[in-house]
């Protein structure tokens, strides 16, 4: 038999009463990439946090290298040789790249010596990183802090490396980049567990699959042979539809308008900077950027929930610069906004489904005390409609799953009836299942002739969901280009700024209507 | 007294009666870096005083007190970690436990031994007054007017500083500084390269009571050990608190800070004799009623929480992030 790097066997884990993984059986040889794939709660990151020491197994065994291994806190993985490159990174903000894999150096010494940086940045070339060791993570983009969560571990002598969704936040190029890097540490001997969401990179990096469903063990297959097509069925436990629908609506004059606009984030910093789009009823226009380019605070603006610097937001003709969000949602905007924890903004996370309609519609009852038989009626509709799956009405929303406060938070927004949708990252983190529905829930309501504006991740999923998309780059519009015509390499480098398609047609800037509704006289004297 | 020797002697008790604040402080930032905000600097630096104030008499000998109030002071830094890192209570409710409790030990050991006539007065015990008598140092101490004022201090004022210059070094440039302050930033990334972060939380934690401990016991000997209805500690243990924020968690800048802050406090008790020395320059400190001076600690400490928060900048202030958050590793 051969020798694994990692095998586990009937690996058991529960939480109170979840049973987050049950008698998980899995194995890794050196220089193999193995991908990790489920749907959302399968227990994917709960077993790979067993293995670096964050969580005891209740029973099962792992062994590495043969041996059998008990694995009591990350020291101890460390110490095996594991290390785990966290969904979100387990960096200190305030401390530089050297000092962040300093302080898990052992025999580092009593002092702090300056020669720390030149030796941190020795390693780091020497495995082939590029890595400015003085650098504090607070001013790192997302991919270098990946970098440096790489190098940590393999500065520590992991030999077998796990990866968390490492390309949730990556651009195109950047996840190539890394997939040339895990190819690297492959043929060097390492044995590599990675957890995607992403078919096609489980295609692509992969040498074999395992699949868990729901907890359990369902099955490990070679990448060679098999499909996207049967992996979704594994994983799913039935055949789907992998297509995202684009039906073809007509489309109305534009419904919200905005111009040149420019706001500022909370350290007062520009964050969009000269923005201008439309969108039209019976539309889904999808704006596409690196995280942190400006998308929270375009979307607080439209809510109202922030305020412009300057520039213009027209609603079916009427100004709505500087309206409270009250009046905003009054006219027929809704936003949903999902924040990287999920419960953000939106929802109070331990009232119940019905409190949070409530919270939305109190203002409409007569007299002084809510109408809760009406919230909950709402509630029930919406986990009728959206087929939420929930114990009762009153569950408060915290103890429901990602899937389904996504789905509370747009079902609510859609009960109130608008006309402009803005929803960001409305799938973040969800599996394939519930992503098909909310997709659904929003060409249902395009067809309906509302405009929506989709802030999304995927890039797939935009350029199928999408009519338009919009691409920004640091707060700058690099271009707006039609969904069915575009690639995802050209998104890819407008996202980074190397690409500006903004003067691509001569005689009509991107994201002004021809129809617009904004006088321009008016504009220009606003 | 000569005018002159007025000043001098305002110097001098700007140091020696707010040194305690620089053990609160420096001991509270010890704490707070490593994520723990303890608000019982008041009930531990009381135990510290009383404690340790009576074994240093019954021992007759400064070093046995200031042993002693260290160790009281860890002790209730060690209730503090038990409930707040093994057993996860909420550390805010947790911290003003323990002042009330502190507190109360304070007055009840103090209160029986006064009732038991038992109660040690700092002049029966010789060695204990000349340990707490000035040393000057050699020169410095020869400046004019100055000199005597600000090199001229007992043995605790220089142990103080010392400590003080002690943990900044410890805190910047030093590996296991580096670890601690890693815990405060995010234990979670700390745990993760193999940091044990509850064994340095117990470490630290109980370190950094230990000097508040010592800072209550320099109260009581400054007090002569003269106890009736008023804590010695008198609200230092608070200030200390807002002390921390002022310093920006930086143990240097704490000396600073105490002497800033100690100079508004002893002009309380310094401002009516300097008017008298001073009729021309300083005489309306005379027309300033008391109530304003026993309240201008306090409203000073409100200006300095206002003026650093104004200060804003998230990454250059030394607040740890995950200053009040117990953590746990299991947790989902």
């Amino acid at each position: 038999m051969a020798q694994y790097a990692i095998e586990t066997r009937g690996l058991t884990k529960t939480f109170g009463s979840v049973v987050a993984n049950s008698g998980i059986d899995l194995n890794v040889k050196e220089g193999e990439i193995l991908a990790l794939l489920g749907e959302n709660g399968s227990g994917k990151t709960t077993l790979m946090n067993m293995l670096s020491g964050i969580y005891k197994p209740d029973s099962g065994s792992i062994l590495v290298n043969g041996e059998e291994v008990s694995i009591n806190s990350p020291e101890d993985a460390k110490k095996l040789g594991i290390g785990m490159v966290h969904q979100h990174f387990k960096l200190v903000d305030t401390f530089s790249a050297a000092d962040n894999i300093w302080m898990g150096k052992e025999k580092a010494g009593l002092t702090l010596k300056k020669k720390r940086y030149g030796e941190i940045a020795e390693i780091a070339e020497k495995f082939g990183f590029e890595l400015d060791p003085k650098k504090k993570v607070c001013h790192m983009a997302v991919s270098e802090k990946q970098t440096l969560e790489i190098v940590k571990v393999l500065y520590y002598g992991a030999k077998i490396i796990i990866l968390d969704e490492p390309t949730a936040v990556l651009t195109v190029q950047e996840i190539r980049r890394l997939f040339n890097v895990l190819r690297r540490m492959k043929e060097e001997g390492h044995a590599i567990i990675i957890i995607t969401h992403k078919l096609n990179e489980v295609m692509e990096i992969s040498d074999r699959v395992t699949i868990l469903r729901k907890g359990e063990y369902i099955t490990t297959v070679d990448t060679a042979g098999t499909s996207e097509k049967e992996l979704t069925e594994w994983m799913v436990g039935r055949k789907i539809d992998l297509n995202i629908r684009r039906p073809l609506v007509e489309k109305t004059r534009p419904l919200l308008e905005v111009r040149d606009l420019v706001i500022e984030n909370d350290e007062g910093s520009v964050a969009v900077d000269g923005v201008s789009f439309y969108i039209r009823g019976g539309e889904i226009l999808g704006v596409a950027g690196i995280a942190g380019c400006g998308q929270k605070e375009l979307c607080e603006a439209i809510a109202g929930l922030r305020p412009l610097k300057s520039g213009q937001m027209v609603h079916k003709g009427d100004n709505i610069a500087g309206l409270p969000p009250k009046a905003i949602l009054e006219k027929g905007i809704a936003m949903s906004f999902i924040p990287e924890d999920r419960l953000g903004i939106g929802l109070a996370p331990s009232m119940s489904i019905t409190d949070n309609m409530l919270l939305k519609k109190y203002r409409d009852a007569r007299g002084p005390f809510v109408d809760r038989k009406e919230g909950r009626r709402d509630a029930q509709s919406v986990i009728a409609d959206l087929s939420v799956v929930t114990p009762s009405t009153e569950t408060p929303v915290r103890r429901l799953s990602g899937g389904n406060v996504q789905k509370v938070l747009v079902g609510r927004e859609i009960k109130a009836g608008p006309n402009v949708i803005v929803t960001a990252y409305p799938v973040r983190g969800l599996d394939i299942n519930s992503s098909y529905a909310i997709y659904d829930i929003l060409n249902v309501q395009k067809e309906k002739g509302v405009g929506i504006l989709f802030v999304g991740e995927d890039l797939d999923v935009m350029m199928a969901l999408c009519d338009k998309i919009l691409v920004l780059c640091h707060g700058r519009v690099m271009g707006v280009v039609h969904a069915h015509k575009t690639t995802k390499e050209e998104l890819g480098l407008m996202m980074t700024g190397s690409l500006d398609l903004t003067e691509k047609y001569e005689g009509k800037p991107a994201g002004i209507a021809k129809d617009s509704l904004i006088d321009e006289q008016e504009g220009k004297e606003a | 007294m000569d005018k002159l020797s007025i000043i001098t002697s305002f110097i001098h008790s700007i140091i020696v009666m707010n040194i305690p604040l620089l053990y609160g402080t420096v001991g509270e930032i010890l704490v707070e870096k490593s994520g723990s905000l303890n608000l019982g600097v008041e009930g531990t630096m009381a135990v510290g005083a009383v404690i340790g104030y009576i074994c240093g008499c019954w021992a007759n000998s400064l070093g046995v007190g200031i042993l002693t109030a260290f160790v009281m002071g860890a002790l209730c830094g060690l209730i503090f970690a038990v409930l707040t890192v093994s057993l996860q209570a909420n550390q805010n409710i947790t911290g003003l436990t323990l002042t009330t409790f502190g507190l109360g030990v304070y007055f009840f050991v103090g209160n029986a031994l006064r009732s038991a006539k038992a109660f040690p007065t700092m002049n029966d015990y010789d060695s204990i007054r000349a340990g707490f008598e000035d040393i000057p140092i050699p020169l410095l101490s020869k400046i004019p007017v100055i000199g005597p004022g600000l090199f001229s201090h007992n043995i605790l004022v220089y142990l103080g500083i010392a400590i003080a210059v002690l943990v900044w070094w410890y805190l910047k440039h030093t590996s296991p500084g580096l670890r601690l302050r890693s815990i405060g930033e995010n234990p979670a990334a700390a745990d993760s390269v193999g940091i044990s972060v509850n064994r340095n939380k117990y470490l630290h934690i109980c370190l950094g009571c230990g000097i508040m401990g010592i800072g209550g016991y320099y109260m009581s000997l400054y007090m002569s050990g003269s106890f009736n209805s008023n804590c010695w500690i008198n609200g230092y243990g608070w200030i200390a608190v807002a002390l921390v924020i002022f310093a920006n968690w930086n143990p240097a800048l704490a000396i600073v800070g105490t002497f800033v802050f100690g100079f508004f406090n002893t002009l309380r008790v310094s401002g009516p004799s300097l008017a008298v020395a001073f009729p021309g320059a300083l005489g309306w400190l005379a027309g300033i009623p008391t109530q304003l001076y026993q309240a201008l600690p306090f409203i000073i400490t409100a200006i300095v929480l206002v003026v650093t928060s104004l200060r804003g900048n998230k990454f250059s202030s030394g607040l740890p992030a995950a200053l009040g958050l117990n953590y746990f590793r299991e947790e989902r």
